[in-house]
């Protein structure tokens, strides 16, 4: 797993982002330990932006979230997760899509 | 934010959105389209493939400016396994026609352009907003959307919902639902970038030519899912996709399965030596006729992915958007041009010609497709793609085993993978939801 988390970062280096500091479009319900749905973000976000913290407990960061939604499929019905577009023009930016 | 009323509210500058907008546009109606993006196509991510017929409905003289990679000559269907693929490939110098019926297209530069069209027509487009909700009037009627400008709400006749895939706005208003895991898939995809020179050798190319490969087998890792491998004009689009809940109970992840298949030996010399320049992903409505909500409703009606009008089986998405948008502008020109309120009852006639077009007809058809394809998975993505690639081997290897005790063998791998049961149980449902 370790050589696969360069190979996301190196994939996402390439991407166009507009950032809206100090604002997230993604929140992770407060838990202790993580239910099913938060377990398979683990590996289904395709920008790899749910890890582990040393707690246990799966964190957020969404500054390479590629806005593809994957992670409401999966999580907005039990609510572990609440899920919003970035404000308008922010976010990622396609060159090419 | 504007203090002023439109006929139609346009949400989303996609394939459908753009065609709405478009078509209300030229035919003299007032349009607002809004789009959350810092331009149109900024968010959005496709193959791609371009199906001339239908933007030719909306655009007839697209040729001379649109943003076309390649023409199609060439199309291969590969079925994979890990070291192999068994492909099929129809190459027809037909293709080579003046006006030719598929094309690769960069999807953001093709938004861009369709986006400039709008404009031209006479449409107010507003990037870099997005819409946060509905206007509702005491009666539940659609009257305007809310946006996250300030004083961000704006009235219309009638709101397009071509807001894609996700659809926030119509699950959250109760116009449809939200899509399950197990009705849509995510795909990434990358770009490749190498000399024109060198794609077109790879792929015994001339000029415009261009070739598409969809790929499937084992490199979905038993999943639902497909490969493809688009050629343009400079660089290569090379995605894969499966359904979001393969991924949720298998725990695969999408960067290690486009890695994957990048390295598969039947993939990497096609890609070897090139700059990737951009990282996507996206998803992709797989739920077919059976997953399509309502369509219109009281001051609204709703468009392309956001519908749910989607052809996996055929790789097909951008074209029943573009036609499910002309349509329900259309069928809004109709009812605005007879002064009738832009009731539900007044916007079925939306729903009457989609009924009617290649849209609704196609879906039907293989309305028993994706269930089919989602349950047994594992056979026809991985049992089925192993056990053929050992065939064709077995056929292929001349080692001195007598060529009747081979097919022998052959026979008895699938029987004991599936039994005959399972075979034939197998044929027997393709056939029906394919029918
Ligand atoms: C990897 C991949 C490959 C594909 N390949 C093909 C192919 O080869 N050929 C083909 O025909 N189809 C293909 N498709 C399908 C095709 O891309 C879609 O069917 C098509 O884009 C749908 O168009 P749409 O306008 O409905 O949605 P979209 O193109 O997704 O457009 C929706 C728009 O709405 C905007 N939006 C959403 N919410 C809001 C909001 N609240 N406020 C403001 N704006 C908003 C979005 O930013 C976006 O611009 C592919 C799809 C994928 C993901
Ligand atoms: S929207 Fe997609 S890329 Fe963004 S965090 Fe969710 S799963 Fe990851």
């Amino acid at each position: 797993m370790t050589d696969l988390s360069v190979r996301v970062e190196d994939k996402l280096y390439q991407n166009r982002y507009q950032v809206d500091a100090g604002k997230v479009h993604i929140k992770v319900r407060e838990h202790d330990t993580p239910t099913a749905p938060l377990r398979a973000l683990l590996t289904a976000c395709p920008a790899r932006c749910y890890e582990l913290n040393d707690k246990g407990q799966v964190e957020l960061t969404a500054d390479g979230c590629i806005e593809c939604g994957t992670c409401r499929i999966i999580g907005e019905a039990s609510g572990d997760i609440e899920w919003n577009y970035p404000r308008g023009g922010y976010g990622i930016s396609f060159k090419f899509g | 934010m504007i203090d002023e009323r439109f006929d139609a509210i346009v949400v989303g500058a996609g394939m459908a959105g753009n065609a709405a907008a478009y078509t209300l546009a030229e035919r003299g109606l007032k349009v607002l389209q809004l789009e959350r993006g810092e331009y149109a196509g900024a968010k959005n991510v496709q193959g791609a493939i371009l199906y001339a017929d239908m933007l030719e409905k909306i655009i007839p003289n697209f040729r001379e400016d649109a943003p076309l990679e390649r023409h199609l000559v060439e199309q291969r269907f590969w079925m994979m396994d890990d070291r192999s693929h068994t492909g099929m490939q129809y190459r027809s110098d037909d293709f080579n026609e003046e006006k030719p019926n598929r094309y690769t297209i960069i999807r953001t530069q093709f938004d861009k352009w369709f986006s400039q069209k709008v404009r031209d027509a006479g449409a107010l487009v507003i990037c870099e907003t997005t819409v946060t909700g509905l206007v509702q009037n005491g009666e539940g009627r659609v009257i305007g959307v809310k946006t996250d400008r300030a004083d961000g709400e704006v009235h219309a006749d009638v709101v397009v919902l071509a807001e894609g895939v996700s659809g926030l706005l119509g699950s959250r208003a109760g116009l449809r639902d939200r899509p399950e895991a197990d009705k849509v898939a995510l795909a990434v995809k990358e770009m490749h970038f190498l000399p024109s020179e060198t794609i077109e050798a790879r792929f015994n190319l001339k000029g415009d030519e261009g070739v598409v490969i969809e790929a499937a087998g084992t490199i979905s890792q038993g999943m639902t899912g497909m490969g493809f491998i688009y050629t343009n004009k400079e660089c290569i689009s090379l995605g894969i996709g499966c359904l979001v809940s393969d991924f949720q109970s298998t725990g695969e992840t999408p960067y290690d399965l486009i890695e994957r298949f990048k390295k598969h030996p039947s993939v990497a010399p096609l890609i070897e030596g090139s700059e990737v320049k951009e990282y996507s992903a996206h998803l992709i409505p797989e739920g077919g006729y059976k997953a399509i909500p309502q369509l219109y409703g009281d001051g609204w009606v709703m468009v392309g992915d956001a519908a749910q009008l989607n052809n996996a089986i055929h790789r097909e998405g951008s074209n029943l958007a573009m036609t499910s948008g002309r349509l329900a502008a259309e069928a809004i020109f109709q009812v605005k041009s007879r002064r009738d309120p832009m009731t539900a009852e007044n916007l079925s006639l939306y729903k009457k010609m989609i009924d009617d077009s290649f849209v609704m007809k196609d879906l039907k058809k293989y309305k028993d497709m994706p269930a089919l394809l989602h349950t047994q998975s594992k056979n026809f993505f991985l049992t089925y793609p192993q056990l053929v690639s050992k065939a064709m081997q077995d056929f292929l290897r001349v080692d001195g085993t007598p060529k009747a005790q081979k097919e022998k063998a052959t026979l008895k791998s699938f029987v004991s993978a599936r039994s005959w049961w399972g075979l034939a149980g197998d044929a027997v449902r393709l056939a029906r939801a394919w029918r």
